[in-house]
């Protein structure tokens, strides 16, 4: 349960190696968050979230669990509900993949949409349902500006976060009245582990601004957040561009 | 009187349906959504006991407490408001039998004329007798009556196997101080014998004075507590330097007729508190600030005479001044509001001093700050009163370093042998609780033996482990 100051005491992170999602566990360890799942495929970048996080004093798990393997999110995340009430899940996972290869093969990017929208409807309904049963808990979701309006550059994994994106927050408004609050995270370019080596756009942000905005934003239940939060009316404007100037100001980004 | 509000009406016709309710505490903070039943008789009561799922249940009354104890979020909540019968009175001893539902508001319409007030009275009038048991609530004159649960005399207590118990002092000492501040998670109270004081008018005679200092507040309700059933302290909570604590001290007693101004005589046990106004839910968030709260704390001060004043003042006008305004938490807007309370023993003075210190100079604003003293505890397991200095401050949740401050605060209470009432948390962890409350062990004997499935549950209780 969240207490009145918004402060969390259990978390469960699907994609609990990525950039934000450990900023994220780190900064809600540090206040009040005593019990950590972190669901992600094993590797040494989550075996060192483990250790971070309970350098923090967090009691962490970790759970085996891949996002592309549909078939399994309901028996691999439903009963770490039964273990206790989790009151916020942070979906962080996502590929940007490669935008010319994945456009010259398309089960490449078959790949990309398959993790960042089919992977993210089915455990996010999962997590919805067990949190419904709860009558509490906050569902994050990580989506993009890229979801606003997607590039040349980029519109397969825009397409993907848009498709997750409209799903959430139409998730969000089904779960009202039922105690559970979901919240889009829209960050701009965020300089992390999946974008490093690529050419920066302007706005970018880093995995600690988008933690603080995610930490913020549960405390006051928000439904969608921007990071950094001008990106927002920045978005808006470009989003009523006529199409030849949107191609000519994308272009310029690359 | 009319007797229908004595003995109450038979529950009769079809049951209320469940609904699922977004439920809250009286903060409106961290609400949860349950199934919410309305039962009206001992029947309903155990099937729904029988029935709940695996997320349990929690009787709930008034929904006076300001953080999670009343809600269940996923299970159910059974709404007690509507077991509001008084089953009997005894003018001559003074005992009355009642419901659970039935609030103190209530009993007191019902008594007064007759010559009897409630045991206790906290801040306000419309909590419940179940609701006062499980928080084994105080009022302001806890120094010379004891909590609420020391004036039961007995209840029936409906358990998790559908058993049903009547516990005394005497012939169930663990059950009855296990559930007396239990916060609902033995089992639910099904009636409840109380009794009531005497008293010869309604109304209270009160010496209020203006202290310019926490020294001053403290030295004159030490004083004035042996021959005043009834004191409290009222802090300008923003106030530091020398004027630290400055507020004002008002010391009651019940009045004799003699007291009374002969108007007044002619209708001593008048009682017939008006609500002057509802405050409508459209306030936003951050309206009670620094700024606000600095202002009508310092109007409030000024106000206070200067120089010891009596005057008489009505029961609802000295114990319950807010219940004037229906609804009045709505004025923290949607981000709500906090209570915090903790309480210190007497040689812990000058930790109560730092608290106070800290806070105004971090220029937390609090609308309501209240220092009392407690006499000695209750025998319950969980009752928060202990003897000492209790402190109580209401703090917009959206004041800035809030968080920071009370976990602050907390170690400081704790480091002083004090601890934080459970019908005002929302947000202590359970670590602290465990460090506070030496009985917590013996009190999760006795829950465990009388509830072994767990079936008893509240957001508290999971958020504390209790």
């Amino acid at each position: 349960m969240k207490d009145s100051l918004g402060s969390v005491q259990s978390l469960l992170v699907l994609g609990g190696s990525s950039d934000i999602a450990v900023a994220t566990a780190r900064k809600l360890a540090q206040d009040t968050t005593k019990r950590i799942i972190l669901a992600a495929r094993p590797s040494e970048r989550l075996d060192a979230a483990v250790t971070l996080l309970r350098s923090h004093g967090a009691d962490v798990r970790t759970v085996d669990f891949d996002a592309l393997d549909f078939s399994s999110h309901e028996k691999v995340l439903a009963p770490l509900f039964e273990e206790g009430d989790i009151d916020v899940v942070l979906l962080a996972f996502g590929v940007l993949g490669e935008q010319a290869r994945d456009e010259r093969d398309p089960l490449a990017a078959a790949q990309v949409v398959q993790t960042n929208y089919v992977g993210a409807v089915t455990s996010s309904l999962v997590c919805a349902e067990a949190l419904r049963k709860q009558g509490h808990g906050s569902l994050v979701v990580l989506s993009s500006v890229a979801a606003e309006r997607a590039r040349k550059a980029n519109f397969i994994y825009g397409s993907s976060k848009a498709g997750l994106d409209a799903f959430a927050q139409g998730l969000g408004d089904s779960l009202e009245g039922t105690g559970v609050h979901v919240m889009v995270v829209r960050p701009s370019f965020v300089e992390t582990k999946m974008t490093t080596g690529r050419p920066k756009a302007p706005m970018s942000t880093t995995a600690e601004a988008v933690a603080d905005g995610i930490v913020e934003g549960l405390r006051r239940n928000a439904e969608m957040i921007w990071v950094p939060a001008q990106v927002r009316f920045a978005m808006s404007a470009v989003r009523h561009l006529p199409r030849p100037v949107f191609r000519k100001v994308a272009e310029k980004q690359g | 009187m009319d007797t229908e509000s004595l003995t109450g009406r038979e529950p009769q016709g079809r049951r209320s349906p469940a609904t699922r309710e977004r439920l809250s505490g009286w903060g409106r903070t961290s609400p949860s959504v349950a199934e919410v039943l309305r039962p009206r008789g001992r029947e309903e009561i155990a099937e729904a006991v029988a029935t709940a799922g695996p997320r349990g249940i929690v009787a709930r009354g008034l929904g006076r407490s300001y953080g999670d104890p009343a809600q269940n979020g996923g299970g159910r909540v059974l709404d007690l408001t509507g077991m509001n019968r008084i089953l009997a009175v005894d003018l001559d001893s003074g005992q009355v039998v009642v419901e659970p539902g039935v609030s103190l508001h209530q009993l007191m319409q019902a008594l007064l004329p007759f010559g009897y007030f409630v045991p206790v009275t906290p801040g306000t009038r419309y909590v419940t007798v179940g609701g006062a048991i499980a928080c084994d609530i105080h009022g302001k004159s806890h120094h010379a009556d004891g909590s609420f649960a020391q004036h039961v005399v007995s209840m029936d207590l409906l358990l998790a196997d559908g058993g049903v118990r009547t516990l005394t002092p005497e012939s169930e000492p663990e059950l009855f101080w296990a559930t007396a501040g239990g916060m609902g998670l033995t089992g639910v109270v099904l009636q409840a014998t109380l009794r009531m004081l005497p008293v010869e008018t309604s109304r209270i005679l009160v010496e209020t004075k203006r202290v310019a200092d926490l020294d001053e507040a403290m030295a004159r309700m030490t004083e004035t507590d042996a021959d005043h059933r009834f004191s409290v302290a009222s802090l300008d909570n923003l106030a530091t330097g020398p004027s630290l604590g400055r507020g004002w001290v008002e010391s009651g007693n019940f009045a004799t007729l003699a007291d009374l101004p002969p108007k007044q005589r002619e209708n001593p046990l008048a009682f017939n508190p008006k609500p002057v106004a509802s405050m409508p839910d459209l306030f936003p968030s951050g309206l009670l600030n620094r700024r606000t709260i600095r202002l009508m704390n310092l109007a409030n001060y000024r106000r206070a005479p200067q120089n010891s004043h009596t005057h008489v003042a009505s029961i609802g006008g000295f114990f319950h001044p807010l219940d004037a305004i229906h609804d009045w938490n709505r004025v923290y807007g949607a981000a709500g509001f906090l209570q915090y309370q903790f309480v210190v023993p007497f040689d812990a003075a000058s930790t109560l001093r730092r608290i106070v210190e800290r806070v105004a100079v971090q220029r937390a604003p609090s609308f309501v700050t209240v220092l009392k003293r407690f006499g000695p505890a209750s025998p319950g397991h969980l009752s928060f009163p202990t003897e000492g200095w209790t402190l109580t401050y209401d703090f917009p949740t959206g004041t800035p370093g809030l968080s920071g401050l009370l976990r602050w605060m907390d170690g400081k209470v704790l480091e002083a042998g004090g601890r934080l009432y459970l019908a005002k948390d929302s947000r202590m962890s359970a670590a602290d609780l465990e460090a506070m409350y030496p009985r917590l062990e013996a009190f999760r004997k006795v829950r465990a033996a009388a509830d072994p499935q767990g079936v008893f549950v509240s957001d508290q209780s999971r958020r504390l482990s209790l």
